[in-house]
């Protein structure tokens, strides 16, 4: 909670300036025999220098597809990105051909992912991979490379570093691991990271860690952070701002401390009502009934309508816009002011 | 693994990070590898560290030095004529001074087993580099791009899979036929040729196979979210974690090919005189077996002894070049 009083973000540092990182009404679609499947349907965010976002949502949520489309990664065919922009400092990226595209990856635009083990080369030292980021894009020599590549291994706080560089990434924990592709998403200084539930494969306290390490390095280099997780625990912590995915579409939006406080959407307070409690020991947990919807029947009316526990004759027909609700924060609820109430 | 010359010492940081309780600790069980050197070591660089030590890869090795002395220079191992023949001394068996004993001709089969690794090496050897650079590339190819490139390159796979091995190598050899005036190194060729043809198909389903498995992985998607370009991630990504199986088959079929060479030959239409290969040797003891086994059983052990070191070449280098068993 304290988050925002301790690290004041640049709210728009210079006026009418194109923000760092802006997702605008993107579109990402698979075509796959059973059907097309709308994996994202117009969602928007941005983030600016030095401001961690993140992006919550269970799986199947759009919140990965999102990122992958961001990087252009995205597996196509199937995935295609139908609509929208993704503008990095004003540049549209979607619009650019691969080769342009391709000098943005790792230098703008970074990202780490879940799995570090399966995201390393397991037939290569860490120095070796690590050192292949500054030969590629920097025409560094091996040596300087793997010079390179030690001093990133102390940065990301790897113990023995030095010893270590030309060990193989089979022979480090998880949570070694995890520093490893860290430092070779930040090895050329990107202006945004994206990190992909950087810690969801790792046991409690290591995660803590990790996020500790990603919210030191974000402030030492100013990076804009996008954070991408299911685990709201995480989140109150390091995130500057929420967006709440359901169903590949943003449900609400706000600063953090605000969404703890009192969220706008039944989603978002369902997942919040979810979290396990000291104090309501020994009591059932709550959960949102029924699962996400197959994003190839999307029900018509609001995503949320079958779990929702408010439901009312509109949100069946009528899909609800992403609104403001007060300034600063906004919610795809028809009834999200009595919601943010608790009036309902 | 802590060397007491290292650079520095751990990091600011480091000693936080007490639950990586295994932070620190060597390769498991792995030779002790000077640290903090300057030279950065790469996979080929360490497998070569790990091949010297193994006993697999050193005995391998030497028999297969040997058999390559012997293709290259065979008058170091016998001063006999191969060509002499004595037919007085048809099937004599193995003796003071015929070690291996005397063939149907009456030649030695000594003289003529090691005069016979040239050619039957140079099938093998020939041939297997030829089906293993086109069948990788094909399969690379097909694997890795994917779509129309994959369909034209699995749709000619098919076709001369279709096609068995020894047929396609009669039907390619009895057209083009090598008769008595013919040049050793041409007899040698059309072998070499008619066999690569056929056989390149097996290695480029692997290589395909192996591509697609490894270009799904989330170390290749890392890549190119890191900026790596196609040939690049082609290159050091998929190509290394792809090779190990081509590897392994390469060394199995070099022994299907030099055993294929031999039917051909013993079919007529293979290696033939003045060629001497251990497949022409084999045919010809193989009628005699039950009355002179000598004739077929030292070209055969020359044969298996030759296929077993290639296949003992291929475990130890795969094994050496899989970072997870070290």
């Amino acid at each position: 909670m304290a988050t925002t009083d301790t690290f004041p973000v640049p709210e728009a540092t210079a006026a009418g300036h194109a923000p760092l990182l802006e997702v605008d009404n993107l579109q990402v679609e698979f075509r796959t025999r059973d059907g097309v499947a709308k994996a994202v349907n117009g969602v928007s965010y941005s983030v600016e220098e030095g401001e961690t976002l993140a992006v919550l949502g269970e799986s199947g949520s759009g919140k990965s597809v999102t990122a992958q489309a961001i990087m252009g990664i995205l597996d196509s065919p199937p995935g295609f990105v139908t609509g929208g922009a993704v503008r990095f400092r004003g540049q549209d990226l979607l619009s650019l051909p691969e080769d342009e595209r391709r000098a943005y990856r790792g230098r703008s635009i970074s990202m780490i992912f879940q799995d570090a083990l399966s995201a390393l080369n397991p037939v290569f030292t860490v120095g070796w991979q690590i050192g292949e980021m500054f030969r590629v894009h920097e025409g560094l020599s091996k040596k300087d490379g793997r010079a390179r590549a030690m001093d990133l291994m102390e940065q990301v706080r790897i113990p023995a570093a030095r010893e270590r560089v030309d060990d193989y990434p089979h022979q480090f924990s998880g949570g070694m691991r995890q520093r490893i592709m860290i430092a070779m998403a930040i090895a050329l200084d990107p202006d945004v990271l994206i990190a992909d539930e950087p810690t969801t494969a790792l046991d409690v306290t290591v995660q803590a860690q990790i996020m500790d390490l990603l919210r030191d390095l974000q402030r030492e280099r100013k990076m804009g952070l996008i954070l991408i997780t299911h685990d709201l625990g995480v989140v109150a912590d390091v995130a500057d701002k929420i967006s709440v995915m359901y169903a590949g579409r943003i449900m609400e939006k706000a600063q953090v401390g605000d969404i703890y406080a009192a969220p706008a959407h039944p989603y978002t307070k369902g997942l919040l009502e979810s979290i396990p409690r000291v104090d309501l020991k020994g009591q059932d947990l709550a959960a949102i009934k029924g699962l996400p919807p197959s994003l190839t029947r999307i029900p018509p009316g609001c995503e949320f309508n079958p779990r929702c526990p408010y439901v009312q004759p509109i949100c069946l027909e009528k899909r609800p816009p992403l609104l403001d609700v007060v300034p600063g924060r906004s919610s795809a609820c028809h009834f999200a002011q009595e919601v943010l109430d608790g009036s309902l | 693994m802590t060397d007491p010359h290292s650079l520095s010492p751990h990091p600011t940081g480091a000693t936080a990070d007490t639950l990586e309780v295994e932070a620190g600790e060597g390769p498991l069980g792995g030779a002790v590898v000077p640290a903090a050197q300057d030279k950065p070591r790469s996979l080929a660089s360490d497998a070569w560290h790990d091949l010297r030590r193994s006993p697999i890869f050193i005995t391998a090795s030497v028999i297969i030095v040997i058999f390559v002395v012997m293709a290259a220079f065979p008058g170091l191992f016998t001063n006999k004529d191969p060509y002499f023949c004595d037919l007085n001394l048809s099937r004599q068996g193995p003796s003071a001074g015929a070690w291996f004993g005397y063939d149907l001709q009456g030649c030695d089969v000594y003289a003529r087993t090691i005069y016979g690794a040239r050619a039957s090496i140079l099938v093998g050897v020939l041939t297997t580099t030829a089906v293993t650079l086109s069948g990788a590339l094909f399969g690379m190819i097909g694997g890795f791009y994917g779509g129309w490139a994959d369909s034209v390159v699995s749709r000619v796979t098919d076709i001369f899979f279709g096609i068995p091995l020894l047929l396609g190598g009669i039907l390619v050899l009895s057209s083009f036929p090598s008769g008595v005036g013919t040049p050793e190194w041409q007899t040698i060729g059309k072998v070499v040729l008619a066999l690569a043809i056929l056989g390149w198909t097996s290695l480029a389903r692997i290589m395909r196979s192996t591509v697609i498995q490894v270009k799904q992985a989330d170390y290749v998607q890392a890549a190119r979210a890191l900026g790596g370009g196609a040939p690049r991630i082609l290159r050091a990504h998929v190509l290394p974690n792809a090779v190990t199986p081509v590897i392994v088959y390469a060394t199995i079929v070099l022994g299907i090919f030099i055993g294929a060479e031999a039917t051909l030959s013993f079919l007529g239409i293979g290696l033939q005189p003045p060629v001497i290969s251990w497949g022409v040797a084999i045919d010809d003891g193989a009628t005699y077996f039950r009355q002179s086994p000598h004739m077929l059983l030292f070209p055969g052990g020359f044969l298996v002894l030759t296929v077993l070191a290639f296949i003992m070449l291929g475990d130890a280098v795969r094994d050496a070049f899989d970072p997870r068993l070290r």
